[in-house]
């Protein structure tokens, strides 16, 4: 049977792992390879990498790209490539199909799209084409404005003309292969998933849908599974900050016969 | 001495397949040159994509005729991933109807879901049917990773080691003597995806 899965994902802010606050307020973390470390060996089933920086940080990095603790995406994915080994999601600032072959010929398997889409849908359908559904993963943020769920762009701060449902919608018949809804509103909240979105998201297409956002504690994931169709739960900020935490959520899931993966701690010097 | 020799003919996911053998052996080329093939103790071929343009690349790019000899003569280990399974089959019905490798006797099919999505993606666990040095120390029903839409069905059950459901029961593990394929990522599979390997490269 397949599994369930649990997904940490870590935010990238000109090379530091940040936690974020309603999509504004940013605090940092530290270095997102050791983060990697951590997160194997407490079995997570795949990793999102999300790029975050904006392009004016951006351009202070590269001036300092001679700073070792400074990283680009490339290469986080070099050596995350060579640390973990289960399916990597990366994304953030993917605008062209070559974005896709670099990021994917360094050793990720999905990329995540957000805002270009929105400006350009048939690039869902290009992406797919060239480098097969499975690995074009369309993110969706939302924001809910007087009782409706409205699709954000660049990183949650523009309205668009799309409900929820219906870009979700389109971005499966452009020939996405997963959605990842992140909630705006409940960023960095840890109130619990925004529920009504993923039902009405998850029932509205076939493709496995991602909940993300709200997340604080192990019983949230259980909601999402139990109130809507969502094939995975995300997070971020829970899992960066208690010890051992994707282990303990499987543990909680997997003792309370969700179907996820056998909740399992490696070794320290198993880099797995 | 171990040396292991990943083909390489254009695959989407060589380089993690290089990253966690070398973590179990020191000696790993990736390469389709004919002395790395004549000198590998152990050949794996990786796959990720549609059959039709596997096979392409696979005859355009790989010295077959010499593998030939490696596998069915020498009867070094060898293993297909994905694709790299699927390939040994004497047909595959992708994008139309190609020719495989017909090194083991079966065709390659499109999975029949009803109304699972296609492709599979995700964790899903193997059921053993049949013992093989493969499965050795994993645990029962071990996860593992899987992208695919399409599978192998042989033509004579007794290659099939391990099966996963998915809509339907499908092959997941196939062994004929020393050649081995698996329909998942061992790669991308964490630990059980590791001792998978290591069994592999232990024969």
């Amino acid at each position: 049977m397949k599994k369930k899965r649990l997904i940490p994902v870590l935010l990238l802010r000109n090379g530091w792992l940040v936690q974020s606050k309603g999509f504004s307020e940013y605090q940092n973390l530290g270095n997102p390879i050791t983060a990697v470390k951590r997160l194997s060996q407490w079995a997570s089933d795949e990793l999102i990498y999300l790029d975050i920086s904006t392009d004016e940080n951006y351009d202070m990095r590269r001036e300092d790209l001679h700073n070792p603790n400074r990283h680009t995406i490339f290469e986080i994915l070099d050596d995350v490539s060579k640390r973990t080994f289960m399916p990597i999601t990366i994304g953030g600032k993917i605008r062209t199909l070559k974005d896709i072959e670099d990021r994917l010929s360094r050793g990720a398997d999905k990329i995540s799209i957000n805002t270009k889409p929105l400006e350009d849908k048939k690039f869902i359908t290009q992406a797919a084409k060239q480098f097969g559904s499975q690995c074009v993963v369309v993110s969706i943020d939302v924001k809910k404005i007087d009782d409706s769920y409205i699709v954000m762009k660049n990183s949650g701060s523009e309205i668009t003309k799309y409900g929820a449902k219906e870009w979700a919608k389109i971005a499966e018949e452009c020939g996405a292969g997963e959605i990842l809804l992140n909630s705006v509103d409940r960023d960095g909240k840890k109130n619990g998933y925004e529920i009504p979105l993923l039902q009405e998201v998850s029932q509205a297409v076939k493709i496995p849908v991602i909940a993300c956002g709200g997340a604080g504690e192990w019983f949230d994931f259980a909601e999402a599974f139990d109130e809507s169709a969502v094939d995975a739960v995300a997070a971020a900020n829970v899992f960066h900050h208690i010890d051992q935490s994707v282990y303990l959520a499987k543990k909680y899931l997997y003792d309370n016969n969700y179907k996820v993966r056998p909740p399992n701690l490696l070794g320290i010097d198993e880099t797995l | 001495m171990k040396k292991i020799c990943i083909l390489d003919y254009g695959s989407g996911n060589v380089r993690s397949v290089f990253n966690i053998v070398s973590l179990i052996e020191k000696q790993v080329v990736i390469s389709n040159e004919p002395k790395d093939i004549i000198d590998a103790t152990h050949l794996i071929l990786p796959g990720v994509g549609a059959f039709g343009s596997s096979m392409k690349k696979i005859q355009k790019n790989i010295p077959l005729e010499l593998l030939k000899t490696a596998v069915f003569n020498q009867k070094k280990p060898f293993l297909g991933i994905c694709v790299g399974m699927q390939v040994l089959a004497d047909t595959g019905h992708e994008f139309g109807i190609h020719k495989g490798l017909g090194w083991i006797p079966g065709v390659v099919k499109v999975l029949s879901v009803d109304s699972l999505p296609l492709p599979h993606v995700g964790w899903n666990n193997i059921e053993v049917v049949k013992e093989s040095v493969l499965t050795k120390h994993l645990p029962q029903n071990s996860d593992f990773y899987f992208v695919h839409s399409f599978c192998f069905e042989p033509k004579n059950e007794e290659v099939v080691v391990a099966h996963t459901n998915y809509g339907t029961d499908f092959c997941s593990i196939l062994q004929k003597d020393n050649i081995y394929g698996v329909q998942f990522h061992p790669e991308k599979s964490q630990q059980t995806g590791k001792i998978l390997l290591e069994n592999f490269l232990r024969i």
